[in-house]
């Protein structure tokens, strides 16, 4: 089993050393199906593990290295699969492997296509780290990695020019009715990466915290002491852990990096920020369970911050006509669901969301890149319309995995996300189930807003340079087993509970069968009542909203994500940037480049002047010879004993 | 009242530095070969009188063979002078200088 | 109370007499005057009982150094007075005025060495040119000879460094050789 683990871990990483092998070679097709085959060696290892650790109820761990061995600090490269990690491996693989193909079709004229495949396996390797991984310091370094392939790969058209910032909704990069997801790629990835590295600072601090008090910081050694500390002291830990998790996985407000990373290639944000590495963050909370059940106040907080996010992410998300940011804002959305189900303390519940939606929002993200590869790239869904009879196969996976998203019975989202509505209520977060019920409305509405406007209606698409064909059939392959996942998963509910329950705690919140059902009814009428909304008006008016709304404040708002990435613009970068300036300029330039420079400047200045001495001249030769004698007879003066 | 070792000392002292002062200012190269002289002579000042109040002979043969490479020295300097002199027509010190500092 | 009157009066003529050696610009004043000198300080010699040292000051250093400067000077322009042009005359004052003084200063201080003994102590009972020439050839033999030798080496070198036509021996010539044969300053200007 053991071997297992290894292949699942490293067969990534192979698959990337091989890639980068050639990663400034044009396009050769093997490298991208050579790390997709990897990957699906990885992809079977994780099944064996899964079957292992189900059938057998036992945990593989391994002691790889010793790391860190200094003292009392034993850090090792330890990892373990046990039931929740195993879960986050196949969920990983799979959508991996699936994104691996998708990406050779979806790529196949880009000339950077070998450098893509060895970043994207790069990332995949830095994931596995991170849920295998059995203790803090070595979740860190996964989450680092992760961080880095993330914005390696936003960035990836790093040659892209910035966009002037604008006023005019239709072409201001922060604007979600812009065809710009933002600035440009490497400011993008730019923003991505040191938003996550703010983060991080929190949670450097909550595992020094954990260190110091506890004394290690494997997960087992810090679960079983945490209950001996203080229970401020665990507050703080379970804040300062949570604040890194705000970062990975953009909850408020750290949340503007998200809707930006949509300048990537479409097939990384299937994978990194609809299935992994947004869902990071609830891993850790999920995997720091035993931390946060011992402070239950952080965990409300977690989920009214997750409520929260949740409807500000839908409403963004309804007049949004840049058709990744609305995926990525439903993306949002749902990690909200998550945290909302992870702060009261129903764990397994928000793994089971996260393992179900990353199947359809990962394929809902890969449906959409087959439609940017169709039409030219286009990213305005009001520039698209009527693909549906030129695409078929993608416009089902898409409605499927929307159908999915909004979550109607018996799709997998019905399971899921019912089960985080039916928590809520539980627990008697009542203000929370109302927040998170509306936003199930919204979400149907604005994805089947999204699909009408795409497949549907009026071809609004130019007819000269757009010819929007189907992808390759080996994409949709790729796309159809989590289309199918999108479907089934929801059906083992049963086996996932009794699996996972090992190690998490089970669900504790008692709800009578009548209020069960009267809760699925409301919830799948307020869900339909969305979508039928949508697809009836968009049948009668062909649009939403009309010209008198789009000139409401609200909509103005709305379409600049309340503003909140011109508030981080004016009060942290271009201050900093100012800070930065000033910094180099008068402190370095002047201070430290002066000091350094005016030693040299003063050395050779001396040097230059003390070749007057060799002048050669007799007279000053004896002069200084002079000079000599007196320093001699001054020190038989000063030092010698006399008396 | 007598004179002491220290009166002689200290008038050797007084010749070496006159001396001294000649080498450092003097440009022409005889009257540096003078100022050499002066300077050997001080010293051979002093060297006798120490001679005399330590009743030592030690001084004196010191004296003496200073005087001895005083005029050897004086032979082979002078006749690099008369050549120097042949070749560049003036002996000042400032034509002595082939380096450029 | 002879000794001292004549310790100060010798005293004051040196200095006079060096000092006007270092500062004039005649080149003939400065001879003369450093001649002078040299007999004012074989007068110490004798002052402090060394004899023969005096005497040998006066024929070595006043007799064959002041004549050898004496003919060197016929070789240079001394009518003329000396050009000379000093880049910073205070400096060099003050540099030897200051360590004269400090010198001085040292040699204020009171002579330590009570308990010197002399390795070869003075005989009053000869005289001191005998005395001398005892410790002379016998302890400082190997100084003397070789001492001859640098003095013959000296002479030799001073011959041929000043001498015309050295490369050539006469005595090995014959007479019409010695008549035919051009000057130094003859083959130059055929050269030229």
């Amino acid at each position: 089993m053991e071997s297992y683990l290894y292949i699942a871990l490293f067969a990534p990483l192979v698959g990337s050393l091989f890639a980068t092998l050639f990663g400034n070679s044009p396009k050769k097709l093997f490298v991208g199906v050579v790390t997709s085959a990897l990957l699906a060696v990885s992809l079977i290892a994780s099944l064996n593990l899964l079957m292992h650790v189900y059938l057998t109820e036992t945990i593989v761990h391994v002691r790889m290295l010793d790391w860190i061995v200094i003292g009392n600090v034993d850090i090792p490269f330890g990892f373990v699969v046990d039931q929740v990690s195993v879960v986050m491996m196949v969920v990983v693989t799979i959508v991996s492997t699936m994104v691996h193909i998708h990406s050779i079709g979806y790529m196949d004229h880009d000339k950077s296509f070998n450098r893509f495949f060895a970043w994207l396996s790069a990332f995949v390797f830095s994931m596995m780290i991170l849920v295998m991984s059995d203790n803090f310091a070595g979740l860190f370094i996964g989450w680092e990695g992760v961080g880095l392939c993330s914005w390696g790969l936003i960035g990836f058209w790093y040659h892209k020019e910035d966009i002037k910032r604008s006023k005019n909704l239709e072409e201001s990069p922060f604007s979600t009715l812009s065809p710009y997801s933002s600035p440009s790629p490497s400011w993008a990835a730019n923003e991505a990466f040191i938003m996550n590295r703010v983060a991080d600072l929190g949670m450097l601090i909550g595992m020094f915290l954990i260190f110091w008090n506890i004394g290690s910081l494997q997960y087992d050694a810090v679960f079983a002491k945490i209950g001996t500390l203080d229970h401020g002291l665990i507050v703080a830990i379970a804040a300062f852990l949570f604040i890194g998790a705000m970062g990975k996985s953009a909850q408020f407000p750290f949340n503007t990096w998200l809707a930006n990373a949509m300048e990537g290639p479409t097939p990384v944000s299937a994978l990194i920020h609809a299935a992994t590495m947004v869902t990071a963050g609830v891993y850790l909370v999920i995997r720091a369970n035993e931390i946060f059940t011992v402070v239950p106040e952080v965990g409300y907080f977690i989920a009214c911050l997750g409520a929260f996010v949740a409807m500000g992410a839908a409403s963004m998300a309804l007049v949004a006509t840049n058709m990744k940011k609305i995926i990525a804002f439903s993306t949002l959305s749902q990690l909200g669901y998550m945290f909302v189900a992870a702060g009261l303390g129903a764990y397994w519940v928000a793994l089971f969301h996260l393992a179900t939606h990353a199947f359809f929002k990962s394929v809902l993200f890969l449906g959409a890149g087959n439609v940017m590869h169709a039409t030219n790239d286009e990213i305005n869904i009001k520039k698209m319309g009527g693909l549906a009879k030129h695409m078929p196969q993608t416009a089902l996976i898409m409605t499927i995995a929307s159908v999915a998203l909004a979550g109607i019975f018996p799709l997998a989202g019905f399971f899921s996300k019912d089960l985080i509505l039916e928590v809520a209520f539980g627990t008697h977060a009542y203000i929370l189930w109302a927040v998170l019920w509306i936003t199930a409305g919204l979400t149907a509405f604005y994805s089947f807003r999204l699909v009408m406007y795409v497949f549907y209606g009026k071809e609004n698409f130019d007819h000269a340079k757009v010819h929007p064909h189907e992808t390759y059939p080996f994409v949709i392959a790729a796309m159809t087993p989590l289309a199918i996942l999108a479907i089934i998963a929801g059906w083992f509910e049963h086996q996932f509970v009794e699996m996972v329950t090992k190690v998490l705690p089970p669900l504790d919140i008692h709800v009578s069968s009548g209020t069960f059902y009267t809760l699925i009814a409301v919830t799948t009428a307020i869900a339909l009542g969305g979508i039928a909304f949508a697809v009836l008006k968009f049948k009668k008016d062909g649009t939403y909203y009309s010209e008198k709304m789009k000139n409401r404040l609200c909509y103005k708002i709305l379409a600049n994500q309340y503003y909140i990435p011109h508030f981080w613009e004016a009060v942290v970068s271009k201050p900093y940037g100012k800070l930065s300036s000033f910094s180099w300029k008068e402190l370095d330039l002047r201070l430290v480049d002066a000091i350094v420079d005016g030693i040299a400047k003063g050395i050779y200045g001396g040097g230059e002047a003390g070749t007057a001495m060799q002048s050669g001249n007799l007279s000053k030769s004896l002069k200084w010879m002079g000079i000599g004698i007196l320093i001699l007879v001054i020190l038989v003066v000063a030092f010698g004993n006399l008396k | 009242m007598s004179v002491t070792l220290n009166d002689y000392l200290i008038l050797s002292t007084l010749i070496f530095m006159i001396g001294m002062y000649g080498a450092l200012r003097r440009k022409n190269l005889l009257m540096l070969f003078f100022s050499t002289e002066i300077m050997l002579n001080a010293v051979n000042i002093g060297m006798a009188a120490i001679s005399k109040f330590h009743g030592d002979l030690t001084g004196q043969m010191f004296a003496f063979f200073i005087i001895a490479i005083a005029a050897s020295e004086v032979a082979i300097g002078l006749g690099l002078l008369v050549l120097w002199f042949k070749r560049n027509n003036n002996i000042n010190l400032d034509s002595l200088q082939s380096m450029k500092g | 109370m002879f000794e001292v009157v004549a310790f100060y009066l010798f005293a004051f003529l040196t200095i006079a007499m060096f000092t006007v050696t270092v500062i004039t610009k005649n080149a003939l004043y400065a001879l003369s005057s450093l001649a002078a000198g040299m007999i004012f300080i074989s007068a110490f010699f004798f002052l402090l009982g060394a004899e023969f040292l005096g005497a040998v000051q006066i024929v070595v250093y006043t007799g064959a150094v002041m004549a050898l400067y004496a003919f060197g000077m016929m070789f240079f322009d001394s009518i003329n007075d000396v050009q000379e042009s000093v880049a910073n005359p205070r400096l060099t004052f003050m540099l030897t005025g200051i360590v004269a003084l400090l010198v001085v200063a040292i040699f204020v201080a009171p002579i330590i060495g009570a308990n010197a003994t002399a390795h070869y102590p003075i005989h009053e009972a000869y005289g001191n040119t005998q005395d001398i020439g005892l410790v002379l050839f016998t302890k400082y033999l190997v100084p003397f000879e070789v001492a001859a030798v640098m003095l013959l080496v000296a002479m030799i070198g001073g011959i041929i460094l000043a001498g015309k036509k050295m490369d050539i021996s006469i005595t090995q010539l014959s007479e019409h050789e010695i008549d035919n044969h051009k000057t130094d300053t003859e083959i130059e200007k055929d050269i030229k």
